[in-house]
């Protein structure tokens, strides 16, 4: 199987085919439902937003807290389609990579095609086998959000099929 | 014969039941899925299922939520009328399920408000229902219910003499249009009867039952193979990537219901199906 070095580039971008199987090396961003639309929210009335989306790719999940000693909690993907009202946005913005899981909107799908974006998923429900693949986890914005805060990942050979492109 | 039993029991019952639920997947759900990756042959679908199993292995060994949605806890308690609980029963029933969360290091999930939307940080309140049965023993089902596949869920109010091929039908659609966003292969609960709420009740106790067994009424376990025979054709597959199991089995229960009505509940669950029981 493929290793595809995060962050993705435009030379990278060109080699990904539809439906394929990639294992994801590198930084990624978690977000889901209440920093997407915290982040939404403060891009649309031209306020600064606390993190950088130019090259980007988020995760869609929300861990599981961590036992001492461990990197991460569980932390498989949550569901993407909630996330579509504020894709098209994000895109804009520069965000070019996404992981999650289940379809997305027709709407998303052309932003992913104007962007030349990517649209990854991965495995529903397996949160502790995705957990053993996280090799850094840090909070880096709206902490008060709890496991809706963004945290920055560092993945290693994280399993992801290439749904959209 | 009248039997007294302390709520501290009851609350040491629920925190066990809840770290089991989320950690360690229903025997029955793993043998499900062991079987459909027995009678899978495509490559991609093979290599999905087995990082599923091999989800449940790690989690189980690690003591690892099995999928880090570990849901709004729902309670069911059957409470023989002979039973005296000393102390607050649902005070016992929600400490069970802090206690359970935090030293499970389970997230949580719960917002104070559904549209405020504060967490509570400690995964409370639960839901919690109760029935009054004969004896003097108290029987507690716990549900870790995530919400990717609880968003799936449906229900409709059909007409009296609409045949049973449109409720087939309901069912079938409903599951397509879920597509992969709750987590294939699923376990869908189904209820029909009694009224909206009860239908919707029964639909979420129909995925109690283990994987594998049918319904004792002959029409109903019809219906379950039928429903389970046309998801599966739909080919969705786990996540989505195709294949022969969309879903692991299909659960109907029923209800009497009104000369005017018949309301049809469906309850998707995902592969990761946690429930667990224990009498006491």
């Amino acid at each position: 199987m493929r290793k595809i070095f995060l962050p993705l580039t435009k030379e990278i971008m060109k080699t990904l085919k539809l439906g394929e199987q990639v294992l994801l090396n590198g930084p990624v961003l978690t977000g889901r439902d209440a920093a997407h639309k915290r982040l939404a929210d403060s891009l649309k009335s031209g306020r600064k937003i606390p993190i950088l989306l130019k090259g980007e790719t988020i995760y869609y999940t929300g861990p599981a807290p961590k036992r001492i000693g461990e990197v991460i909690g569980s932390c498989g993907p949550t569901t993407s389609s909630r996330m579509d009202p504020f894709t098209p946005l994000l895109l804009k913005h520069g965000l070019i990579g996404m992981i999650g899981k289940g379809e997305r909107s027709k709407e998303v799908i052309l932003a992913i095609k104007k962007y030349k974006a990517v649209y990854f998923i991965t495995i529903g429900g397996a949160g502790a086998y995705l957990s053993e693949k996280v090799k850094s986890a840090e909070v880096i914005a709206y902490k008060d959000l709890g496991p809706e805060a963004i945290y920055r990942l560092t993945v290693q050979d994280f399993p992801a099929i290439v749904e959209a492109l | 014969m009248i039997r007294t039993i302390d709520s501290k029991l009851i609350r040491d019952t629920v925190k066990d039941l809840f770290i089991k639920a989320n950690t360690s997947l229903r025997p029955d759900i793993l043998f499900g899925l062991k079987l459909a990756r027995k009678n899978e042959t495509g490559a991609k679908t093979g290599y999905v299922l087995d990082i599923i199993i091999k989800n449940a292995a790690i989690a189980k060994k690690k003591m690892l939520p099995i999928c880090q949605d570990t849901g709004m806890a729902v309670v069911y308690l059957k409470i023989g009328q002979s039973l005296i609980v000393k102390g607050s029963l649902k005070k016992a029933v929600n400490e069970g399920v802090g206690l359970a969360y935090k030293k499970g290091y389970f997230r949580s999930s719960i917002v104070n408000d559904p549209l405020i939307r504060e967490n509570t940080n400690t995964n409370l309140p639960s839901i919690i229902y109760t029935d009054i049965v004969p004896g003097n023993k108290i029987n507690i089902k716990v549900c870790a219910k995530g919400f990717g596949c609880e968003n799936a869920s449906k229900t409709r109010m059909f007409r009296p003499t609409d045949p049973v091929s449109e409720i087939e039908r309901f069912i079938v659609d409903s599951v397509k249009e879920a597509g992969s966003r709750p987590c294939p292969p699923v376990y869908i609960g189904i209820g029909i009867g009694g009224t909206l709420d009860k239908a919707v009740a029964l639909s979420k106790e129909a995925i109690f039952r283990p994987l594998g067994k049918t319904s004792k009424d002959r029409h109903i376990a019809k219906l379950e193979k039928s429903v389970l025979k046309k998801v599966n054709n739909l080919r969705i597959g786990p996540i989505g990537v195709g294949g022969n199991v969309t879903a692991l089995g299909v659960s109907v229960l029923t209800y009497p219901t009104h000369i005017a009505g018949l309301p049809v509940a469906i309850n998707i669950s995902c592969h990761a199906t946690r429930t667990a029981e224990a009498t006491i």
